[in-house]
């Protein structure tokens, strides 16, 4: 999304996409067949005829493809690649303890940086641990390769020793995926992998390499056009749905501009806030999309959602209008589809066609990257503005200020003088700012993050959302931080989220990767066991982790060569994360020892409508008289 | 509900096959019949699916069917502005006294014999849905010991090729 349509450079190189099949695509072939004249490529240039293994043309076309980092584990089908890996001075491998570790730190590493993520495993089991994180890219629109190992090409489809047919189990959730058995395809594979992870939607891309391809001897081309006929993403928009979108945005009256993860994946929160505030319409960012607008901005009502604020979820249940752009109305944003936001009018902007009109019928659909869709949309809500077609808000904001000043985000504290989780979240966030980078797992502690932190830019706020990935946490940050190594990660996990990735902690101390841990310990899986006191009569079946007892998170962060600290009240809450803010020759885990009946509030329970929000427990909000 | 003929173009690659097939299944669609074959260029594959559905969740499948990268073009064939045709091979009792009518039948339906046996005919026929499933329908009463038949394949009529710049897509975006 990030690049420019064609032609395209990737690593000194030019492509151009052929296309034979849309008659509108842009054909345009340019520079695309003369080779740059940069100073690696000459030296480049006198290897692209030499003989090499097929592994060996592996490496070079990542470096090709300008990979910087790979996140792996070898293992005997992948083996031939991590020979020549070893050589190379471009491409720092980094050793992890389970390939889900390696996924979501490519993840990580892409979300932060915009960058393609790449891990690297073995064929059979080191691929299917690869599958969690693969779907979580995919579900998140993340740009990454996965790079697996298979058995030697004629052993293929005979179940021998680590054999899994990975293209297979992952083509659901792959945006596309490769088998490669003839090492001369390698280079044009992995040049295709990069670009399709990349552009359009982004998403995780699978090349899968048989071990006879990797030993195979071949010569190195790096193709300079990319042959995907079938591969033609529409980024420009209609410039006639932009000017009947500019038209319907000024005559509205409750319009919202619902912002989603597509709107970072395009680099796009500048144009955002620029749209914003020419029109002074309110903006809701989703959970993807937190950090896309500034929480600061006075036309910033927050999260939309499940546990949004209700001045969000009020905004789009009232609206005349809907500004989607980059969102995909998922049942998390919508609660019960019929009754979300019945009064509105819907533009819907998004890369992916086949997100428009999915969950909600658009009244203006609108194919382009948000990137250029949103500057058309300045331009043709200027142009009306110049004919005296301006938008008026103002008793609009009347009613949404009422919403905001009377149920704010907040939360008790506990009367019984344990800490409070959403306080720990709150002044992490003020204690080391919103320069920072925040990872966060999947639950209680997540929506906490997403509330309370306050995020300021694009790329500082990192979870799983569509897949909502257990473990996602520690290893995210790590990718982050390999991509971002002048800024403070942290992770903020919970004790069983924390469990089920926690011994990356092992590669980031030996990588030196100094992420920190905030781990918001309330001693169960906090969210399910909100659901069984909410709607299960308090019957607490299998959310009891006994994590106050075990494991001792603070030996545990010892024992992997982090720092450990714990903390269990709120006097020392401060202090606390500045002694970790302090200590960056190593990882640091901070124990956060938490009230465990701490309940994520405002919610929309599953399967109810917006409407039906509560701010907390028994407590509705009052919508006003005007409805 | 309603049947819907789309003609896929892709490109001819392994694993295509089961990318669309499991779309289709992952989406929550019935494929009601499926015909792949080669076409005039030897790089592309032609399948002519049917599908059983309403109109927004049809547009929704020929969306996600687009996403593929190894898919071409689709183009939605309506039934009067096309050629639609079904193959089939049916096993017929027919005994000396059958027999001439069965051969009547055939025919009538401009089917045609393919194989005799003592106390069976095979027959071949070709034609849209409803005239093979009329024949069926007369030949039952003899009694069908074996019967089999191919998905439908499917062309526009008129001179134009699907491959052409204005055949009409499927998908109506933007």
């Amino acid at each position: 999304m990030r690049r420019p349509p064609q032609p395209l450079g990737v690593g000194g190189f030019f492509f151009t996409i052929l296309s034979t099949t849309e008659p509108d695509a842009h054909q345009q072939r340019g520079e695309a067949d003369t080779v740059s004249s940069s100073p690696d490529l000459s030296s480049r240039a006198e290897t692209t005829l030499a003989t090499m293994t097929g592994a060996q043309s592996l490496i070079a076309s990542l470096e090709a493809a300008d990979v910087d980092v790979v996140f792996g584990i070898p293992g005997g089908a992948i083996l031939p690649a991590y020979d020549p890996m070893m050589d190379s001075t471009k491409i720092r491998h980094i050793l992890v303890r389970h390939e889900q570790g390696a996924g979501h730190a490519a993840e990580g590493y892409a979300s932060a940086t915009g960058r393609v993520g790449v891990c690297m495993a073995t064929s059979g089991p080191g691929a299917t641990n690869l599958v969690t994180p693969i779907a979580d890219a995919y579900m998140d629109s993340v740009p990454m390769v996965a790079i697996t190992g298979q058995v030697p090409s004629a052993s293929i489809g005979t179940d021998a020793f680590q054999e899994a047919d990975i293209r297979g189990i992952t083509m659901p959730i792959t945006k596309h995926s490769f088998l490669i058995t003839d090492a001369a395809d390698i280079p044009g594979a992995i040049a295709q992998a990069f670009h399709l992870a990349a552009t359009g939607r982004p998403g995780p891309v699978l090349v899968d390499i048989a071990k006879d391809a990797l030993q195979a001897q071949t010569t190195f081309n790096w193709p300079e056009v990319l042959d995907l006929p079938g591969y033609n993403p529409r980024t420009r928009p209609h410039s006639k749905q932009i000017r009947e979108a500019a038209k319907l945005i000024l005559s509205s009256r409750q319009p919202v501009l619902y912002v989603g993860g597509g709107v970072i994946r395009a680099n796009a929160s500048a144009s955002l806030r620029m749209l914003a505030e020419l029109t002074g319409i309110p903006v809701v960012t989703t959970l993807m999309a937190r950090g896309a607008f500034p929480d600061s901005h006075t036309q910033h009502l927050g999260m939309p959602g499940m546990h949004g604020t209700v001045a969000a979820v009020g905004a789009l249940q009232k609206a005349d209008l809907l500004i989607t752009l980059g969102a995909r109305f998922d049942d998390r944003v919508t609660g019960k589809l019929s009754s979300f936001a019945p009064n509105a009018s819907v533009i819907h902007a998004d890369i992916d066609p086949a997100e428009i009109g999915k969950n909600r019928e658009a009244d203006i659909p609108i194919v382009g990257d948000v990137a250029e869709v949103i500057p058309e949309l300045i331009a043709a809500i200027n142009a009306e503005i110049e004919l005296g077609n301006v938008g008026d808000y103002a008793e609009w904001w009347l009613q949404l200020n009422r919403l905001r000043e009377t149920y704010p985000l907040g939360y008790d504290l506990p009367t019984d003088g344990t800490l409070s989780p959403q306080y720990v979240i709150e002044r992490l966030g003020k204690i080391s700012g919103p320069e920072s980078i925040y990872s966060a797992g999947v639950g209680q502690h997540q929506m906490w993050a997403a509330q309370f932190i306050g995020y300021e830019f694009p790329g500082t706020w990192l979870n799983s959302g569509g897949a909502g990935t257990m473990g996602y946490s520690v290893p995210a940050a790590m990718g982050a931080k390999v991509g971002c190594p002048d800024k403070t990660v942290w992770a903020i996990d919970g004790d069983g989220c924390f469990q089920m990735t926690n011994q990356e902690l092992a590669t980031c101390t030996i990588n030196d990767i100094p992420i920190k841990v905030a781990l918001i310990n309330n001693s169960s899986l906090g969210m399910v066991r909100q659901w069984q006191t909410l709607f299960y009569n308090e019957r607490y079946s299998n959310t009891d982790l006994q994590s106050h007892r075990f494991p001792d998170f603070v030996k545990l962060a010892e024992a992997y060569g982090a720092y450990g600290l714990q903390c269990d009240s709120a006097d020392t809450v401060d202090s606390t994360i500045e002694k970790a803010l302090s200590l960056n020759d190593a990882p640091v885990v901070i124990d956060f020892v938490v009230h465990r009946d701490a309940m994520v509030w405002p919610m929309v329970a599953a399967g109810t409508g917006n409407d039906e929000i509560l701010y907390a427990r028994s407590i509705a909000p009052e919508w006003g008289s005007d409805d | 509900m309603k049947r819907h003929t789309l003609s896929v173009l892709v490109q001819d690659q392994p694993g295509v096959l089961a990318r669309v097939a499991s779309l289709f299944s992952r989406r929550g669609f019935n494929i009601e019949s499926l015909a792949v074959g080669p076409t005039e260029s030897p790089e592309v594959s032609r399948m002519t699916i049917v599908v059983n559905v309403e109109g927004s969740p049809l547009e929704q499948v020929t969306k996600q069917l687009n996403k593929l990268i190894n898919v071409l073009k689709i183009v939605e064939l309506e039934a009067d502005a096309s050629v639609q045709r079904e193959i089939l091979l049916v096993k017929v009792k027919a005994d000396p006294e059958s027999r001439s009518h069965i051969l009547e039948t055939v025919q009538l339906f401009r089917a045609k014999v393919v194989d005799v046996a003592q106390d069976a005919v095979t027959i071949e026929a070709t034609g849209a849905h409803d005239k093979l499933q009329a024949l069926l329908k007369v030949l039952e009463p003899y009694g069908i010991r074996e019967l089999v038949q191919s998905g439908m394949v499917a062309m526009g009529r008129g001179s134009r090729s699907i491959s052409d710049r204005n055949a009409r897509p499927a998908d109506k975006s933007t």
